[in-house]
């Protein structure tokens, strides 16, 4: 779960980049930028899961 | 590009106000100290000494080399038909540094400085079971590694910077004191350290409730919050001197801002933990204190004094609120509360830079404020952000987590029990007449 969640906080910073270094109408590059954040938030969330279950085991 | 020319004021105010640098680490580093426990209270300051020592000598050795200066050599790739500005490609050792050349070399000592001042952060969250080895070891990855990647892209002209002229976003991403580059790249390292080490002996019971382990002087605590302040004056003027351009007429502005937003922070969590607890506490108002200096970073020179009160009251309110957060629901102990202040008030004061800002719509040493709407700077803060938790909190924890592999960084049980001081130094910080009692609480 720890990697998952690693791996979709780099995604997303991925998503955001791409969104703003390629996407030049100001819609599609706010959407775009607002879900990589979105990701990144998931993926903060499973890394904080995981520390919190391995910690409970 | 060249690099920006500095009136001689400028100048002289820049070498003054990094001269006042230090005091932010010698605050931090007693602040770090009076959090833990009085057993390990030799060892917290010895691993500051250390920590300053390994960052400004890695940072000699390459770690100017990769983080550079705007108008410096580095090497680029083209995207979208523009030019991204990735890395430094200057010399190690500082060679090829222009010694005529006064702000190439007020940009390496502030760099200098600065990563000193982020390698202490970590050890807040590391107290009282981070061994002096790993820490040095830790600092080596940061000053090395993390630290200068980060900071070529807000500092060094890279590619965080070149959003406002590639991009159209503002200015680029703006910060002027280090709330990103400093505050929460030393805060998301705090929280990798935290992770990586776990809790203290005895901090959570069996059904994972927190229990206190107060710090052993919260004069210290106090003392550091003072000191701090001082060396937060300058590392912000001597930030806005030399990366965002300002002229030495609102250099004043950026020390009322400071001074507000720390002000506004302070009391802010003293009414806070007065309302919660009918007393104020200490060491959460000396933490609230130090996160509206973190807050005020970013924005210093472009904000104005009543931005930094609003800055300083959310930097308060976030600070108390995710200390508890992460101590009792998401099993984070961290002694020094860096995580909260360092790596949250950074990232607030980054965002808080797209919301208050009144950057100068033409030149950059532009007197006076025109507001500019809808320039795209809040989106290049996000950006600034989605970086920090995408790129640097992951490097940091893969380098710490590779490092905790081949050099295990937390002390055993032993070493713990006996206090750091006794078990890798040998000596306890004081003498038989000032024992305190926690000396004698089995944990």
């Amino acid at each position: 779960m720890k990697l998952i969640g690693f791996l979709l906080l780099v995604a997303g910073w991925i998503i955001v980049l791409t969104a703003v270094i390629l996407l030049r109408s100001a819609a599609p590059r706010m959407g775009f930028v607002l879900a990589g954040m979105g990701v990144e938030i998931l993926g903060l969330v499973l890394v904080f899961r995981s520390h919190l279950l391995r910690r409970r085991d | 590009m060249q690099p920006p020319a500095l009136s001689d004021t400028s100048m002289v105010l820049c070498i003054i106000s990094l001269l006042l640098n230090p005091f932010a680490g010698v605050g931090l580093s007693l602040i770090n100290t009076g959090l833990g426990r009085s057993r390990s209270a030799a060892h917290a300051m010895l691993a500051s000494l250390c920590v300053i020592a390994v960052a400004a000598g890695v940072y000699f050795v390459w770690g100017f080399a990769v983080e550079g200066a705007p108008g410096g050599r580095a090497h680029a790739i083209a995207l979208a038909g523009k030019s991204w500005n990735l890395l430094a490609a200057e010399s190690w050792f500082f060679r090829g540094l222009p010694f005529d050349s006064p702000f190439a070399l007020l940009a390496a000592w502030f760099g200098m400085m600065s990563v000193a001042l982020a390698a202490l952060i970590p050890l807040g969250a590391g107290a009282d079971r981070w061994r002096l080895g790993a820490c040095c070891a830790s600092t080596v990855l940061l000053a090395g590694v993390t630290y200068p990647l980060f900071a070529h892209d807000v500092w060094g002209g890279g590619w965080l910077a070149q959003l406002g002229p590639n991009c159209g976003l503002g200015r680029g991403f703006l910060d002027a004191g280090g709330s990103s580059a400093i505050q929460a790249v030393g805060g998301l390292t705090a929280l990798s350290i935290a992770w990586i080490l776990g809790p203290r002996r005895g901090k959570y019971t069996m059904e994972g409730m927190p229990t206190a382990i107060p710090g052993h002087n919260v004069v210290f605590v106090l003392l550091g919050c003072l000191l701090v302040w001082i060396g937060w004056l300058g590392l912000n003027s001597a930030g806005a001197i030399l990366f965002a351009g300002i002229d030495s007429g609102r250099v004043p502005l950026v020390a009322v801002t400071t001074t507000l937003a720390a002000g506004a922070a302070a009391l802010t969590a003293a009414a806070l933990t007065r309302i919660r607890f009918r007393k104020p506490d200490a060491s959460l108002c000396a933490n609230g204190w130090v996160s509206g200096l973190v807050a005020s970073s970013a924005g210093c020179a472009f904000i104005t004094p009543l931005s930094a009160v609003v800055i300083g009251i959310v930097a308060g309110v976030l600070v108390i609120f995710s200390i508890e957060w992460l101590e009792a629901r998401l099993g984070v102990d961290d002694p020094g509360g860096s995580i909260s202040v360092h790596a949250l008030g950074g990232i607030w004061g980054v965002l808080s830079v797209g919301l208050f800002a009144q950057l100068p719509s033409g030149g950059s040493n532009e007197p006076g404020f025109a507001l500019n709407p809808g320039s795209g700077q809040w989106l290049a803060q996000l950006v600034g952000v989605a970086t920090l938790l995408g790129f640097v909190l992951p490097l940091t924890y893969g380098l710490n987590w590779l490092l905790n592999r081949f050099y295990r960084q937390r002390v055993d049980a032993e070493g713990e029990r006996q206090g750091m001081d006794l078990y890798e130094l040998g000596a306890g910080a004081y003498p038989e007449s000032a024992t305190h009692t926690d000396e004698f609480t089995l944990r």
